[in-house]
């Protein structure tokens, strides 16, 4: 390891860059964002190349205590290390997608964005409870800013059930942080990894975590706070509340809800089999009906958050391991998808899927792109969510065999409500006059999208350069986990071969006929 | 000269603010200016002799009160305050040549009570200060006496706080009667002793009752709206900071000093107002158009956090009640330093909130400070305000109170709608008619001051004055 305080520098180099947005004009403030987003992005992946996966858990680890109960703790472990590399990557992405389409308040939109930036990377690397809380709920703010200045027409509703639902689900979580910090005499969260609360304390404290994860994710009943905010916000914004945001919620479940409190996960897996089965299935069926191309993968987005939670709650090594890859790949699809809705609403400025149609006639370079992602996106084999679907899958069938086939089913829908979607927009025939003359992708959409592309065939086809740096942590979450793993219902056994029969010499088993 | 080393911050604030009365008596309008200055420096200087004997002598003038670090820490945020008030006053009354000098010198006595107030370890000398803050701010809310309003917010809180110091003195009486004594110490002995009789406990309730008014706690809040709306807003933002800080303060050593052994009686009644406050200055603030009358509601809002601090008692819920009183106030008077700053383009104050539309593309940086003070509020972090919240919890759950630390969360959730509502107006709604641009540099950089202290940049405060609130706190014990 370097001298070097990486973590924070990683934190503050959008943090500065964000505050000299404020004080420049639009052009510059821009580039300024351009430039320090792809620094942190390269300074991420250096870190990458620093991260030891065979090394001790915590690696980079900085403590700075400022009294009175603040610690200034950041660390990482590979579950965190991947997750900051997806925020890192998406985000020079969102600020090139915000290059034209943003045109009023430039800089102060550049300066959320990175303020924004500063404090996802903050809540994954943060290794103090409180200051985890600070990171984790002072994302609402920009992203309240964002949504609530340059979102479309119900802007203003859809930043205030954004902020306060959220902000609802996480104050319950900071009770219990605080009970936790009394109980366990320590804010630290690898030592609160280590520690084992009260068992009747756990349900309690598994339920206030949920109540802010759950919303965050977001799981069924309580997402319906994202479509509005989807549909509504701008294109970047979309791109980094289902690229990264949303992680934030299954981040929280590794982190804390498994590892610190099992017993209280693995009385509710039930439960969660459950709402995550609901996720699976009704929300693809609302994506079906949807008539909002932002909202159809809004939908969308919670029925594979459902996946990531069936992965979580099997509690065994495939899940988990699933869940994380399910995660990235649809931080990647998801981001992609959003943008391919931003590429064709700059030109037609309609969400409406009814505008669209034939596309594949005068943007073929979009169609081919939008087709990929669309791919990726059902989990087909090669691409990105293929790797984590599948293993979530494995994961989940050994748990329980219902929860696999709501699991898959859930798959099935995927590709009914995608493909028809990508039919619907891209071939036929062009329903209006002006979905026909539309331009092919420019060269900076190409810059936007193909990045991604390539992210995730790699993904897809060598999923190990990802799953190598957390594969030693999802062990050290599953130790904890190992005495409260449901037992899963499908007893699988080696099969037990007939003896071979030569042909000819069949007879009937019972002689004396 | 020894005996009276203890008062020394009073004995200065009591003389300068004769001498200065004289000074404004014979220098007239033309001294205004000197006058307020020197009130500023004189409660500076009272600030900096509270080093010494004021903050470690104890129990003086047979205990009447007390000069500890408690009441130190009190006076160490009372006395900038009012300054701060002073400060804000300037080029407020001019505009309508109606400002005498007088308004500084009130606020000085009004100090001195106040002062009185969080060192007071008997009732008399608790009443005493209280009144005499209390008389001073009756007139200062009628200072502009030629507008209907503060006419009226004057009287109403006139009438309003003689019935409360009605109910304070009889609650006095009661306690008195039935203990045979003023004394802190001796009530805590005479509550010591067994069940407390039911004359006890009708007195502590009504002293709370009274206390309760002063400090604008439901169900005792009717006038606070009122009162903050007609009062001019210097001295509204005089109101809410410094003399709920102390009024809280006050009510934190009586309950502790003077009534800790009945903690169980009056803690349900504190618990009560913390929870109504809070939820109440959360729901009455949503229609409000005036901004004073929405953080007088915010004050309400906030006065109930610190009681949860108060309800969990111990050294823990003492500490956060004098940590979230110090940064309370400073939220406050940089919010209300920045509703000062609302004028019209004939230098006219304005008070509608639907005025600040659009305010971050015409003042960025003024709407910024208005942002930060209003998340901060809130309690929503990464801003400073969200740490105090914390605090207050944290003494409720490690005392056992979970339930009550989970009602009050879920306040704040309820309260941020209408903290939301101005940061909405100000940044998501078209311009209107742009403010005038004032030339108040003092003021400028005090606002600037405390928004750089309630940012994030305030967790590096942190530290230390929690250690300063935790060795407060623990003189009480």
């Amino acid at each position: 390891m370097t001298g070097l305080p990486l973590l924070s520098i990683l934190i503050a180099i959008p943090l500065v860059a964000g505050v000299l947005c404020l004080f420049v004009r639009a052009e510059a403030a821009r580039w300024i964002a351009l430039l320090a987003t792809l620094i942190d992005f390269a300074l991420s992946v250096y870190l990458w190349t620093l991260f030891d996966p065979g090394g001790p858990q915590w690696q980079f680890v900085e403590r700075f205590p400022l009294g009175g109960g603040i610690n200034w703790a950041l660390g990482i472990d590979g579950i965190a290390l991947v997750l900051i590399v997806l925020t890192t990557f998406l985000m020079p992405i969102c600020i090139g997608a915000s290059w034209r389409a943003i045109g009023t308040r430039v800089s102060e939109y550049m300066a959320y964005f990175l303020l924004m930036q500063a404090l996802i990377i903050g809540s994954f690397a943060a290794q103090d409870l409180f200051l985890f809380y600070v990171f984790f709920e002072g994302g609402l703010i920009p992203m309240y800013f964002i949504i609530g200045i340059w979102g479309g027409a119900e802007r203003i509703k859809a930043s205030y059930k954004f902020f306060l639902y959220t902000l609802f689900g996480s104050v319950l979580m900071l009770i219990a942080m605080i009970y936790m910090a009394a109980t366990a005499q320590t804010t630290s969260i690898p030592d609160l990894m280590a520690h084992d609360f009260a068992k009747g304390a756990q349900t309690f404290l598994f339920l206030a975590f949920l109540a802010s994860f759950a919303v965050k994710l977001p799981m069924w009943p309580v997402h319906t706070w994202l479509p509005d905010a989807h549909v509504q916000a701008p294109t970047a914004g979309s791109v980094i509340l289902a690229g990264v945001l949303l992680k934030l919620g299954g981040y929280g479940f590794i982190r804390f809800s498994l590892p610190m409190f099992p017993d209280g996960a693995a009385q509710f897996v039930p439960l969660m089999f459950v709402l995550s089965g609901i996720a699976a299935i009704y929300t693809s069926l609302v994506a079906l009906v949807q008539t909002d191309m932002k909202k159809l993968i809004a939908y969308s987005s919670v029925a594979h958050m459902g996946f990531v939670t069936f992965g979580l709650f099997a509690m065994n090594r495939q899940g988990i391991e699933g869940a994380m890859m399910v995660m990235l790949g649809h931080g990647l699809v998801s981001g992609a998808l959003f943008l391919c809705v931003g590429v064709v609403y700059d030109r037609l400025h309609t969400r409406e899927i009814a505008a669209y149609g034939g596309l594949s006639d005068n943007m073929p370079g979009y169609a081919l792109l939008f087709m990929v992602f669309t791919m990726a996106s059902i989990g087909l084999p090669g691409t990105s969510n293929f790797v984590g679907e599948f293993l979530s899958v494995v994961g989940t069938y050994r748990a329980s065999t219902w929860a696999a086939v709501a699991a898959t089913f859930s798959t099935i829908l995927a590709a009914a409500y995608m493909l028809w979607l990508y039919w619907r927009i891209c071939f036929g025939r062009a329903r209006t006059p002006e979905a026909a003359v539309m331009r092919d992708l420019s060269a900076r959409e190409w810059w936007l999208l193909a990045p991604i592309a390539a992210g995730v065939f790699w993904m897809g086809i060598y999923p190990e350069t990802f799953m190598k740096p957390f594969r030693a942590d999802v062990g050290r979450v599953l130790e904890r986990m190992e005495r409260v793993a449901p037992a899963g219902d499908s007893h699988l056994r080696a099969g037990q071969p007939k003896p071979a029969v030569i042909v000819g010499e069949e007879h009937p088993p019972e002689g004396g006929h | 000269m020894g005996r009276f080393a203890p008062i020394l911050p009073e004995l200065m604030l009591s003389l300068g603010g004769t001498i200065l009365m004289m000074v404004a008596a014979f220098t007239g309008r033309r001294g205004s200016t000197i006058t307020n200055w020197l009130a500023v420096a004189l409660l500076l200087g009272a600030a900096a002799a509270l080093v010494g004997a004021p903050s470690h002598a104890g129990a003086v003038f047979d205990g009447l009160i007390a000069a500890d670090l408690f009441a130190s820490f009190g006076k160490a945020i009372i006395f900038p305050a009012a300054a701060v008030a002073i400060i804000a006053a300037h080029g407020w009354f001019e505009r309508e040549r109606e400002h005498g000098a007088e308004y500084a010198v009130l606020i000085v006595f009004s100090a001195v009570g106040m002062s009185v107030m969080v060192s007071a370890t008997s009732l008399i000398s608790l009443y005493v200060g209280l009144e005499l803050q209390s008389l001073a701010a009756y007139v200062l809310a009628s200072y502009r006496r030629t507008d209907e309003r503060s006419a009226e917010a004057g009287l109403k809180y006139f009438v309003l706080g003689a019935l409360a110091s009605g109910i304070l003195l009889y609650g006095i009486s009661l306690l008195y009667g039935f203990t045979g004594t003023m004394n802190f110490t001796g009530l805590a002995a005479a509550f010591g002793r067994g069940a407390p009789s039911l004359g006890l406990l009708f007195g502590l309730v009504f002293v709370l009752a009274g206390l309760a008014f002063k400090a604008s706690v439901v169900p005792f809040h009717m006038w606070t709206p009122d009162v903050y709306e007609g009062a001019p807003t210097p001295v509204t933002a005089f109101f809410a900071s410094a003399p709920k800080v102390a009024a809280v303060l006050l009510a934190t050593r009586l309950c502790i000093e003077g009534l800790g052994p009945a903690t169980d009686a009056w803690r349900q009644i504190v618990i009560f107002a913390a929870l109504a406050s809070i939820f109440l200055g959360a729901v009455g603030a949503f229609g409000q158009t005036n901004i004073k009358r929405l953080l007088a509601y915010s004050s309400i809002n906030n006065v109930g956090f610190a009681l949860i601090g108060l309800a969990a008692a111990g050294p823990q819920g003492a500490s956060s009640v004098l940590f979230y009183m110090a940064v309370y106030i400073v939220m406050t008077l940089g919010a209300f330093l920045c509703v000062l700053w609302m004028r019209n383009e004939q230098g006219e104050p304005v008070e509608s909130i639907a005025s600040l539309s659009g305010l971050a593309q015409t003042r960025p940086a003024f709407a910024a400070a208005i942002a930060v003070f209003m998340f901060s509020l809130a309690g929503i972090p990464p801003l400073f305000g969200f740490w105090p919240k914390l605090l207050v919890f944290n003494a409720a759950v490690n005392a056992g109170y979970i339930a009550l630390a989970v009602a009050g969360i879920l306040g704040t959730v309820v309260g941020a709608y209408y903290y939301l509502k101005i940061v909405k107006v100000m940044y998501m709604d078209e311009p209107v008619e742009p403010y005038a641009r004032l030339r108040e540099p003092v003021q400028g950089l005090l606002i600037l001051l405390a928004a750089t202290a309630v940012s994030p940049l305030g967790y590096l405060f942190a530290g230390p004055l929690a250690a300063m609130s935790d060795k407060a706190a623990g003189s009480l014990f």
